[in-house]
């Protein structure tokens, strides 16, 4: 039976906390806030093939991860959509794992197309994609995710320049504006500004999802952006979530970039989030 | 004397632009990316002919870099072009990740490397680009000697399956080695025999080589001149066996002496073969303006260093 949309969230945080616990390490606040994301790409955006896997994916929508360090997030919902097993999430940072602390294509973990972990450098490998499709006449879609605070990047501005100047009209890039970084809020470290209307002045389509922690928001915002793509400029999809979305302790602040919960906080964000489709052992 | 003549002096990019236009014929796989330095990269005739599968990035190489990464999807093979310090220091971060970490088939094409590129000093005089490559678990490194080395070379890569860092110059030198010999990654060419000492060069420096062997070979010294075009992997086997003969060793690069090919050859041989050995190289100095001949001989990397290096390991 197919495990309903729905019920995913809850699962996909439990694994998230779950992963980042027993190693002590690792990013759940970045990885909470983009769940939804996460859940409607792979559950009903993107059209593709988790198993066998193909890294040049013909014929596919391709996904490429520029904040790597939300990695948790990542795994969870491609072992849940068949790309791995989802048994494997308990390797998670482990000596020998597939699933490194950022993810990569090294230890050849099926789903990952790109090593992310560095910021910046996704969005121009997205390009390169893109283009790489409108080379051989495959009319499938390449999407991105970026951090707000990762566009703090001068790469990503080169490509956001490029993908604008030439017309790279089968991009989606979100950004996940939770309005926090390692340091502090993102208005304390380096304010952004306006992020949509900075996109615009480099030739994108943007639009806003408001509510990036509802799930069928997101949904909707996605497929939108979709009929977005095709019209000669890339699009931007400026998604205001809130990290750590989905636990009152971890929600809305910056302290969970990075921190793993002890036992006791384990526990009580699991009680808050339900067991919907069975955790991975252990 | 060496039988090498000089077919007539063209610049090593010349010789990449050459054999890029050759790829683009015969393998339709094969794209090219720039950032703003088409002409000086001797990219133009392949950017005419294929429109479609070539990508002006603009002044822009980080984005190039990675741009040449996600390109590799569908089985494309990125070949990107712009100066040597640009396609290295600058964009390191971006070919360690998003190239070599991701083991993208992308090949990192370096024009204007080392002094020789002359008046433009030493913001465009990277000598340390082949350190900061062989560095990089997976990168093989590459560095002809001429026109027709350069060119077969470019096309050799296309058919290696994983990063290659290709690095060549602007200036006009001898075109010698023969304009049919394909070129073998990892492979050194052993260009003159010899029993007395082994001369490891690369680039534009085995024609000095080649020179200073002419030199010695008029004082009854008998130099081994082998062209070790490819630094990484390196050809262990030519070096023993020659090493093994003469027993002492001159590298000559045009290059720090920390992290090129010198260093490789010291390594190897202090694991395999302990000898004596002069290394002809920058040592540790940026370059400055002037002309190429002007700038070798002051940081002596010309023939009569190659030479005055021979002496002293005979000396050893």
């Amino acid at each position: 039976m197919t495990p309903s949309i729905h019920d995913l969230p809850a699962q996909v945080r439990r694994d998230i906390l779950r992963m980042v616990h027993a190693v002590q390490s690792g990013h759940p606040g970045g990885s909470m806030g983009c769940t939804e994301f996460f859940v409607a790409l792979y559950f009903d955006i993107l059209r593709h093939q988790a198993s066998p896997f193909n890294m040049d994916g013909t014929g596919e929508d391709l996904f490429f991860l520029s904040n790597g360090h939300i990695s948790p997030v990542f795994y969870s919902v491609l072992a849940r959509s068949g790309y791995f097993s989802i048994d494997e999430l308990h390797t998670f940072r482990k000596l020998n794992s597939r699933l490194q602390g950022h993810p990569t294509t090294h230890e050849g973990l099926p789903g990952v197309r790109i090593a992310s972990g560095s910021l910046g450098q996704g969005l121009s490998v997205a390009v390169g994609a893109a283009q790489a499709k409108k080379l051989v006449g495959d009319d499938r879609l390449v999407f991105t995710l970026h951090g707000d605070g990762e566009l703090q990047e001068g790469q990503i501005w080169e490509a956001a320049l490029y993908a604008g100047a030439k017309k790279v009209d089968n991009l989606i890039s979100t950004i996940d504006a939770n309005g926090q970084q390692i340091d502090g809020s993102t208005d304390d470290v380096m304010p952004m500004g306006d992020i949509g209307s900075k996109f615009v002045a480099f030739g994108w389509e943007v639009m806003h999802i408001q509510e990036g922690n509802n799930l069928e928001a997101v949904r909707s915002g996605l497929r939108q952006a979709i009929a977005l793509s095709g019209k000669g400029k890339p699009v931007c999809v400026v998604m205001h979530t809130s990290m750590g979305f989905g636990v009152d302790f971890m929600a809305g602040t910056h302290k969970w970039h990075g921190i793993a919960p002890s036992d006791e906080q384990l526990a009580s964000a699991l009680a808050q989030l339900p067991e919907t489709l069975g955790d991975y052992p252990a | 004397m060496h039988p090498y003549t000089d077919s007539g002096s063209k610049d090593t990019r010349s010789g990449f632009g050459a054999g890029l236009l050759e790829l683009g014929q015969s393998n339709p796989n094969v794209v090219a990316l720039c950032a703003d330095l088409t002409g000086s990269l001797k990219m133009d005739a392949f950017a005419a002919e294929f429109p479609d599968r070539f990508f002006q990035t603009g002044i822009a190489e980080a984005h190039m870099i990675g741009m040449a990464a996600g390109l590799t999807i569908g089985g494309k093979i990125p070949f990107t072009g712009t100066f040597a310090n640009f396609s290295t220091g600058r964009v390191y971060d971006q070919i360690r990740q998003s190239v070599a970490y991701s083991g993208k088939n992308v090949k990192i094409c370096a024009s204007h490397a080392g002094l020789t590129l002359g008046e433009d000093g030493a913001t465009h005089q990277i000598l340390e680009d082949i350190g900061l490559m062989k560095m990089l678990p997976g990168m093989t490194v590459i560095s002809p000697c001429d026109y027709n080395q350069t060119k077969a070379a470019t096309i050799a890569i296309a058919e290696h399956d994983g990063p290659v860092y290709l690095r060549f110059g602007r200036p006009k030198v001898p075109n010698f080695t023969p304009s049919n010999a394909p070129f073998v990654i990892g492979k050194a060419d052993i260009l003159t025999q010899g029993n007395d000492v082994t001369i490891c060069a690369n680039g534009h420096l085995v024609w000095e080589a080649l020179e200073a062997a002419n030199a010695l070979e008029a004082e009854g010294i008998h130099a081994e001149v082998i062209n070790f075009a490819t630094i990484k992997p390196l050809d262990l086997e030519s070096l023993l066996a020659s090493v093994g003969k003469t027993g002492r060793v001159v590298t000559a690069e045009e290059h720090q002496r920390h992290g090129g090919l010198g260093d490789s050859i010291a390594q190897a041989l202090g694991m395999h073969l302990p000898s004596p050995i002069e290394m002809v190289a920058v040592n540790d100095s940026f370059g400055e303006s002037g002309t190429p001949a002007q700038l070798l001989t002051k940081y002596g990397l010309d023939a009569a260093n190659i030479v005055a290096a021979v002496k002293r390991v005979m000396n050893r």
